[in-house]
């Protein structure tokens, strides 16, 4: 694996040496200082512990020692005008970014308690844990059915027919999308509206249960109507699992978040709920951005 | 408002020179199209007005008497008798009937030389079979001589009239408006394997001898030219040894194929001493040819299938085999059998390398397993057309048309598997 987590530094002792996050001066000026991150990055009751992240495309370093928490069953969006590093440092959460060669993460990033860059992790394992849907409906070119059921089978969380096809039927339902395909679900997958592949792809990810969702701009393909149905799903799912969303519409992470967290040029600016985030942001930046001056 | 106008005026004017750069872009096009299509005519007419007669077979039906007297035979089971008989004399005497005038000695060997070389041993090997029919009269059809089928067939064209006396040339007329030579669809060509007599020579001996070289080299090109590319595209890291091989796999496909066949001398038959001649040998060293071929056609396959779906399989938690197996695969199978069947359809008209190796051999028996002396459509085609005898270049033009007919199937069924397993994403 590239990334160098060294074990040797417990995730503990870490946290302290990150800067105390500022949170009552607001800033005056524009200026970032590396590592150091104003409103509440971090959370009482984590389900990621991610400290010290460094990540480097090549010599370029894309990610400047970013730490922060996000909690167990909350929705986090990460915003941030294009190019910040918002994709990469979710793709970090599930080492999506493995298949990268000259991708190299640095820090500490742990899954309850677990390493997540651990060599000895099994990345398999992981990714069942921490599902992922990404920003283009991908669908596999199979039938709706074999795309829910592709996730269960190759982990063996199904050994009867009737087992799968259960599995199929909830994650379906979940999505939302059980009543609009309950008739076909031998059709194909890539024969439907991109709204419909979005929440089916959602539905794949649902089906091996998973504790975290990964979504990376899930609606930036989609029309009006669809992102509200996806929406609507990501409000109900919020329940039982964590979700982290990648998103550069601020209404969509206004409407769905808990926690907002601004991302600029590799740096995590600011982290805080989201009412304060789009009402009173703390950090100069974030308010430009969110205001529309740049972005 | 005056600059707006002569702006629009250089743009008019520029435009007329655009048009006329398309349209003379386009006049290229399709004389090019029109030089490839025209030669693709030439020589299509070529090849079928020389070789149609290819398709055709002359046979003369002729009332023979089982003479044993005439034939010095008594006992047809009496091996030693069979090798001494002239089984020529029944024919000459069944003609002799026609031209009671031809009793010279001369006479009777041109009347002789009618008929096909192989046609005293018609009656040798029914007799052989079933020895009661001597002193029987029996109706049977013959082939005739090379020269005679060519002259029948070319009647119109006094060029392929020259290997005939002028009294042969009298005879074969008289028989023929008797009816007694008629010429019918050539049962002969594809149904045996090649012969010294032109019509008595088929291509079926080749045909098998290139279906099972080509099931050879299906066999051992096909699995593992896919696996090497799926190893190099999804799990070869990207150094500089893989870099050489890429270089070195490309340089291959360049490779002029007659080095195949030294290399297949060489190695196959002098280190490992396999057999000359054999459907196996020439299957290895096709195989060899055609591998950088499916190994590059099935890499740009892998290549084409979209990272998305790669990405999709990784994040339900696939492992790298399971994301290469379930899905980059199947979704890059129909360009992989594309290239491998293009491939193959090269490797299926290749000469030189076999040349090498002694699948030039002339072989008269069709080759009955992998192990047994063959011959491939190519060789065989180059054999005839380098024969002297008019015969045997008709043959060579109809076993062109039959290679073709190969080729042209086994682009079509590319094309077919293309069209059938293609998905959308």
């Amino acid at each position: 694996m590239n990334s160098m987590n060294t074990a040797a530094m417990p995730a503990q002792n870490v946290s302290e040496k990150v800067a105390k996050p500022v949170i009552d001066e607001k800033p005056e000026t524009a200026v970032i200082t590396e590592g150091s991150t104003v409103g509440q990055p971090f959370a009482d009751d984590p389900k990621f512990k991610l400290r010290n992240v460094e990540v480097f495309y090549g010599e370029n370093p894309a990610i400047k020692n970013i730490s922060l928490d996000i909690g167990r069953n909350e929705v986090i969006a990460f915003i941030g005008p294009s190019g910040c590093g918002k994709s990469t440092f979710l793709r970090c959460l599930n080492r999506m970014n493995d298949s990268i060669d000259i991708c190299r993460v640095k820090g500490s990033l742990m899954l309850d308690d677990q390493d997540i860059y651990d060599p000895k992790r099994d990345v398999v394992e992981l990714r069942a844990r921490v599902g992922m849907v990404f920003q283009k409906p991908n669908p596999f070119p199979k039938s709706i059915y074999d795309n829910v059921a592709y996730g269960p089978r190759i982990h063996g969380l199904a050994n009867r027919k009737s087992d799968l096809d259960d599995i199929v039927e909830n994650s379906l339902r979940k999505a939302g999308l059980w009543d609009e395909v309950k008739d076909r679900l031998d059709a194909t997958a890539t024969g439907m509206s991109g709204g419909q592949q979005q929440r089916l792809c959602i539905a794949r990810a649902i089906a091996v249960s998973p504790e975290v969702i990964l979504m990376d701009e899930p609606c930036s393909a989609l029309d009006p109507i669809a992102t509200a149905k996806v929406e609507e799903l990501i409000a109900e799912m919020s329940e039982s699992y964590t979700i982290v969303i990648v998103t550069h519409s601020m209404q969509q992470a206004a409407r769905v978040s808990d926690r907002t967290a601004y991302f600029h040029l590799g740096h995590l600016v600011e982290v805080n709920d989201t009412d304060k985030v789009f009402t009173a942001p703390d950090h100069q930046l974030t308010e430009s951005y969110i205001t529309g001056r740049f972005g | 408002m005056t600059n707006s106008r002569t702006q629009a005026e250089i743009v008019r004017q520029s435009l007329k020179r655009r048009y006329r750069k398309e349209r003379r872009f386009r006049l290229y096009g399709m004389t090019a199209i029109a030089v490839a299509l025209l030669s693709l005519v030439v020589l299509f007419t070529d090849i079928i007005g020389k070789g149609y007669t290819g398709f055709i077979k002359t046979t003369m039906t002729l009332e023979v008497v089982l003479d044993g007297e005439q034939m010095y035979l008594e006992d047809p089971t009496d091996k030693d008798q069979i090798s001494m008989a002239d089984f020529q004399a029944p024919i000459i005497a069944a003609l002799q009937r026609y031209f009671p005038e031809a009793q010279s000695r001369k006479d009777v060997r041109e009347l002789s030389r009618l008929s096909g070389n192989y046609a005293s041993n018609q009656i040798r090997d029914l007799l052989q079979a079933q020895p009661e029919r001597l002193g029987t009269t029996q109706t049977l059809e013959f082939l005739v001589h090379d020269t005679v089928s060519v002259y029948v067939k070319h009647a119109d064209n006094p060029a392929y009239s020259i290997r005939l006396t002028e009294q042969q040339q009298r005879w074969v007329d008289e028989l023929v408006e008797q009816g007694v030579v008629t010429t019918s669809f050539n049962d002969v060509f594809f149904s045996r394997g090649d012969s010294r007599e032109p019509s008595n020579a088929g291509i079926l001996g080749a045909i098998v001898g290139s279906l099972l070289t080509m099931l050879v080299t299906l066999v051992i090109a096909f699995p593992t030219g896919v696996a090497a590319a799926v190893y190099l595209e999804e799990f070869a890291p990207q150094n500089k040894l893989t870099d050489f091989i890429e270089v070195n796999i490309n340089n291959l496909a360049a490779v002029p194929s007659i080095i195949f066949g030294l290399l297949g001398l060489a190695v196959f038959i002098g280190v490992f001493g396999m057999p000359r001649s054999v459907p196996v040998l020439g299957g290895l060293v096709l195989a060899l040819m055609t591998l950088p071929t499916i190994i590059i056609s099935s890499r740009a396959a892998i290549k084409s299938v979209p990272p998305s779906i790669r990405e999709a399989a990784e994040g339900i938690g696939a492992s790298k085999m399971q994301v290469v197996m379930h899905h980059v695969v199947p979704l890059a199978m129909p360009g992989m059998m594309t290239g491998s069947i293009i491939g193959m359809a090269q490797a299926l008209g290749e000469t030189a390398p076999l040349l090498l190796i002694g699948m030039v051999a002339f072989i008269v028996e069709v080759p009955e397993g992998f192990f047994s002396s063959a011959t491939v459509l190519p060789v065989q085609i180059y054999q005839w057309a380098s024969s002297a005898e008019q015969g045997f270049v008709e043959l060579a033009s109809a076993g062109i048309m039959i290679l073709l007919a190969f080729m042209i199937s086994m682009n079509g069924l590319a094309i077919w598997l293309r069209k059938r397993l293609e998905r959308r994403w």
